[in-house]
C-alpha cells in the first residue's frame, strides 16, 4: 500500500507547526505531493496544473483552526474542491416525449461498451422500463452474438441485423421498438479510436439517422493521460450528455474521471463495478475523490463518523470508546460506513489496524462480509454484551454465518483486544488509537 | 539561427531515413494523424529556446507525463538528464533531446534480452505453448487473432484454445479470427472449466504435431483474487499436460492504460509469471508510456504492439521506433 498522502502532508508541514495561516510559501511543499498524487492517479497533467492552482489560491490566507493540522487543512479544501469539481451525482437519463427514448452508448475498443449497455438495459428493466438493445456493432466479430447472449441473460430483446451497416441497423431498431412497444432502445456501437476519421463519421451517421435524446461515452476506469484526448474528440463529434466510467472494480484510482470531467464538463452518469449484469452503480463525486487522491484516511472514521451523525452523536461515540461500551453493533456501523467509502483496498488505511499489514497484502473483501455476517447472526443482547457468547452460542452464530466456530473465536477475541485497547484510549485522540487496534483481515 | 536550420535538416533526414528503413510505415502511418511531428517540435524548441533553463525541463518532464510515463519514472530520467548535462557541460538544446532520449532508450533496454522472432522458435519446445493474459478490453482476442496469423505466415502450424470461457460470444468472436488466420482452434462449451479447455487444446497440438498453440483466456481485473487462481490453476494444467508449458505468457496492456498498467503488470506477474508484454491499440494518440514505468520496475521484454484492426497489424516491438512515437506530438519547446 502506498504511504498516504495525509501522511506526507503532514511531514511537509511539519516544519511550520504553530503558523496559523496558509501562506504562499508554506503551501508549496505540500501542493508538489499533490500533484504527484493527481500525476500517480493518471489525472491529466493540465487539469492536475489548473486543480493545483484554484487549490492554492483557496487556501492561501485560510486561518488553520484548532482542530485541524495545516495538512488536514490542505487535504479538506483539496476534497471539497474536486468533489465540486467532480459535479453532481445524477443517474438520470433523459426521455423522449414520444417513446421511444434513444440512447446512443459509443467509446473506445474495449471501454466496456457491450457490457454496459446491457447493464443499463437491466437497470431501466428493473426500473419497470421496457428496453430494447440494438446491436451495432457491425466491426468487431461476434460483438452482435455477444449482445445476444446477454439480452438473453437479462431477458431483454436484442435487435440485430447480419451483414447491413451500422446505420441501417440503429434505425431499423427504433422502428421495431415503435412496432413493438419499446420505450427505451439502447443502441450498442462499435468500438473506435478517435483518430479513425472513417469510424467517427459512422458515428455520427448512425447519430443523424436516429437522433438520441441521450448519448453516452464509455471509458476504462483504467485511462491514462490520453482520456482527455479521447473525451474531447468524442465530445466535438457527439456532444455527448454523459460519462459512463467502467472497470472500477479494480485498483485504478481513476484519475480519469477527473480529468474528463474537467474538459467536458458533462456529468458522469454511471460507473461499472463487476462483471455481473447488476453491477452498475450511481457516481459518487466524494467517492472518486478520495480514490484519486489514494487515501482513505482523508476523512478518517471519526471525521467520517462526524459528517454522517451529528455532533451529539459524535459526542457519545466517543464518549462509548471510553468507557469500552463500544458494542458489536457500533463495530457493524463502522464496518459499513467503510465499507461506504469506496473500495476496500483503498479504505484500508483507515481500518484499524490495517495500516500494520504489511504492503500489497492480499485484502480478501471477502474477509469483510465474513465478519459482517458472523455480528449479524448475533442477538442484540450478544452485541452489546459480546461476554455472554458461549460455545452453544458460538455454534449456533457460526452455524447462520456460514463460518466456522474458529472465525467466530477470532473476532470474538479481536473485539476483545479492541476493547482493552480502547480502555486506554484519551479523549480527542481516537483516530491515534484506532490505529493500534487489530482487525481481522481474513 | 543558420545552425539551427542545419540540425532541423539533418532531423529531418535522419527522420526520413529511419522511417524508411526501419520499416514503420505502419506505426508511422498510425502516428502521423497526431499531428505534429518532433520536427515541427524542434523547429519551434529551436527558435524559441537554444538552452538548457529549468523550464525546458518542466516541458520534458511533461512530455513524459502526458505520455503516461509516472512521476517516478520521470523523475528517474530527469534526473539522470540532470546529472549528465551537468557532468558533460552539455548546453544546447538540440544535445539535451538526444540525451533525453538516450535515457529514455536505456529504460527500456534493460528489459530487451533478445530480439524477438516469429520465424525461429525455442529448441525443445514443441509444441511452443503461448498463453495470452490480460484485464478486460485490452485486445486479447484480437491480438491472438494477429499472431496465429503471423505464426502461420512464417510458417508454422498454429492452434489456437479458446480458454475463455466466460465472456458472452467470446468462442464465436475467437472462431471468425481462427478462420482468418487458417488456423485450428479447440474449443468448448460457453462456461466450460478453462483449464480443460488449454488441457485439450495441448493434447490435440500435440496429436496433430502442431508448432505453436495459443491459449486465449478471459480478460479479468487482476484484482480478483478468485480469477487470478483460476489463472494459475490453467497454467499448472497446461505444465501437467506438456512439462514446460506455457513457455511464453504474454500479458496484453492498453497503450491508453495510466499508471494501473503497473499494478497489472505486478499482479500478473506475481501469478503466472509473465515472459513479455504486449502492447496494443497504439494506433491511437495514447503513447503507451506506461512501458517505461514498467521497464523501469521489472524487467520483461516487448514483445509485440498492436497498430490497428487488421490481421496484419501486430508488429515485433521495436524500441526505437516506439521512442520516437513516444516524443510525436509532444510540445518541447513551445511557448
Amino acid at each position: 500500500m502506498f504511504e498516504s498522502l495525509t501522511q506526507k502532508l503532514e511531514t511537509a508541514f511539519k516544519k511550520l507547526r504553530g503558523q496559523g495561516k496558509i501562506t504562499p510559501q508554506n503551501v508549496e511543499d505540500s501542493l508538489r505531493e499533490v500533484r504527484r498524487a493527481l500525476l500517480d492517479a493518471d489525472v491529466n497533467y493540465k487539469v492536475a496544473k489548473q486543480f493545483i492552482e484554484d487549490v492554492q489560491k483557496r487556501a492561501i490566507g485560510q486561518e488553520v483552526l484548532s482542530s485541524f493540522t495545516p495538512g488536514q487543512l490542505i487535504i479538506k479544501i483539496i476534497n471539497d474542491e474536486m468533489v465540486k469539481l467532480l459535479g453532481e451525482s445524477k443517474m438520470d437519463i433523459a426521455s423522449a416525449q414520444t417513446p421511444p427514448t434513444v440512447i446512443l452508448v459509443a467509446g473506445l475498443q474495449g471501454s466496456g461498451k457491450t457490457t454496459f449497455s446491457a447493464k443499463l438495459a437491466n437497470h431501466l428493466k428493473s426500473k419497470g422500463r421496457f428496453p430494447l438493445l440494438a446491436a451495432a456493432d457491425v466491426h468487431r466479430p461476434a460483438a452482435i452474438d455477444q449482445l445476444e447472449v446477454l439480452g438473453k441473460q437479462i431477458e431483454v430483446p436484442v435487435y440485430a441485423e447480419r451483414g447491413t451497416g451500422a446505420v441501417k441497423i440503429a434505425k431499423e431498431s427504433v422502428n421495431f421498438a415503435r412496432k413493438n412497444v419499446r420505450d427505451t432502445v439502447i443502441i450498442d456501437t462499435a468500438g473506435r479510436l478517435h483518430v479513425d476519421e472513417e469510424m467517427m463519421k459512422e458515428v455520427e451517421a448512425v447519430r443523424d439517422a436516429v437522433k438520441p435524446d441521450e448519448i453516452l461515452f464509455v471509458v476504462d476506469a483504467m485511462t491514462g493521460q490520453d482520456a482527455v484526448n479521447a473525451a474531447r474528440a468524442f465530445y466535438e463529434r457527439l456532444n455527448f450528455d454523459g460519462v459512463v466510467l467502467t472497470k472500477l472494480d479494480g485498483d485504478s484510482r481513476g484519475g480519469a474521471a477527473l480529468s474528463i470531467r474537467a474538459v467536458v464538463k458533462k456529468p458522469i452518469k454511471f460507473i461499472g463495478i463487476g462483471e455481473k449484469l447488476d453491477a452498475l452503480e450511481q457516481f459518487f463525486p466524494d467517492r472518486i475523490a478520495s480514490r484519486i487522491l489514494g487515501m482513505g484516511d482523508i476523512v478518517t472514521l471519526v471525521e467520517k463518523a462526524q459528517e454522517h451523525f451529528d455532533e451529539e452523536k459524535a459526542v457519545k461515540m466517543e464518549e462509548k470508546l471510553r468507557k469500552s461500551q463500544f458494542t458489536f453493533e457500533d463495530f457493524l456501523d463502522q464496518l459499513r460506513e467503510v465499507k461506504k467509502m469506496g473500495p476496500i483496498s483503498q479504505v484500508m488505511g483507515m481500518i484499524p489496524g490495517m495500516n500494520k499489514l504489511p504492503a500489497n497484502a492480499e485484502i480478501d473483501e471477502r474477509g469483510l462480509v465474513r465478519v459482517e455476517a458472523i455480528i449479524q447472526s448475533m442477538t442484540a443482547e450478544e452485541r452489546s454484551r459480546p461476554g455472554i457468547i458461549n460455545g452453544t452460542r458460538r455454534r449456533r452464530i457460526a452455524l447462520g454465518s456460514g463460518t466456522t466456530v474458529q472465525d467466530v473465536n477470532r473476532l470474538l477475541k479481536q473485539f476483545e483486544e479492541m476493547q482493552k485497547m480502547m480502555k486506554k484510549l484519551k479523549k480527542g485522540n481516537m483516530r491515534r488509537m484506532m490505529q493500534g487496534m487489530n482487525f481481522p483481515a481474513n | 539561427m543558420q545552425r539551427d536550420s542545419v540540425l532541423v535538416e539533418t532531423l529531418q533526414y535522419r527522420n526520413d531515413f529511419m522511417a524508411f528503413f526501419e520499416t514503420l510505415t505502419k506505426l508511422k502511418s498510425g502516428l502521423a494523424k497526431t499531428r505534429d511531428s518532433i520536427v515541427s517540435k524542434v523547429r519551434r524548441l529551436a527558435a524559441t529556446k537554444s538552452l538548457i533553463d529549468d523550464d525546458l525541463l518542466d516541458q520534458l518532464e511533461e512530455i513524459l507525463i502526458a505520455g503516461d510515463v509516472g512521476v517516478e519514472t520521470t523523475d528517474i530520467i530527469l534526473t539522470n538528464l540532470k546529472r549528465r548535462v551537468k557532468e558533460n557541460k552539455y548546453e544546447s538544446t538540440d544535445q539535451l533531446i538526444t540525451l533525453f532520449k538516450k535515457e529514455v532508450e536505456a529504460i527500456l533496454h534493460v528489459s530487451e534480452s533478445e530480439e524477438p522472432s516469429l520465424a525461429f522458435l525455442p529448441p525443445d519446445c514443441k509444441p511452443y505453448v503461448i498463453m495470452v493474459v490480460g484485464v478486460n478490453g485490452v485486445g486479447k482476442t484480437t491480438t491472438i487473432g494477429k499472431m496465429a496469423y503471423q505464426y502461420k505466415q512464417a510458417g508454422h502450424k498454429v492452434v489456437i484454445g479458446a480458454a475463455d470461457t466466460f465472456r458472452a460470444a467470446a468462442n464465436e468472436q475467437l472462431e471468425i479470427w481462427a478462420k482468418r488466420a487458417g488456423v485450428d482452434i479447440v474449443q468448448q462449451s460457453h462456461g466450460s472449466d478453462p483449464a480443460a479447455v488449454a488441457f485439450d487444446a495441448l493434447s490435440s497440438a500435440i496429436s496433430r504435431q502442431s508448432d505453436v498453440v495459443i491459449i486465449d483466456t478471459a480478460g479479468r481485473l487482476h484484482t480478483k483474487t478468485n480469477l487470478m487462481e483460476e489463472l494459475k490453476k490453467i497454467k499448472r494444467v497446461m505444465d501437467k499436460r506438456l512439462p514446460g508449458a506455457p513457455h511464453e505468457v504474454l500479458l496484453v496492456l492498453d497503450a491508453s492504460t495510466g499508471q494501473n498498467g503497473l499494478q497489472q503488470v505486478k499482479y500478473f506477474t506475481a501469478a503466472v509469471d509473465v515472459t513479455g508484454i504486449v502492447l496494443t491499440k497504439l494506433d491511437g494518440t495514447a503513447k503507451g508510456g506506461i512501458i517505461l514505468a514498467v521497464s523501469n520496475e521489472v524487467k520483461l521484454p516487448v514483445k509485440f504492439i498492436g497498430v490497428g484492426e487488421s490481421i496484419d497489424d501486430l508488429q515485433l516491438f521495436d524500441r526505437r521506433a516506439f521512442v520516437d512515437a513516444l516524443f510525436e506530438g509532444a510540445e518541447i519547446g513551445g511557448n
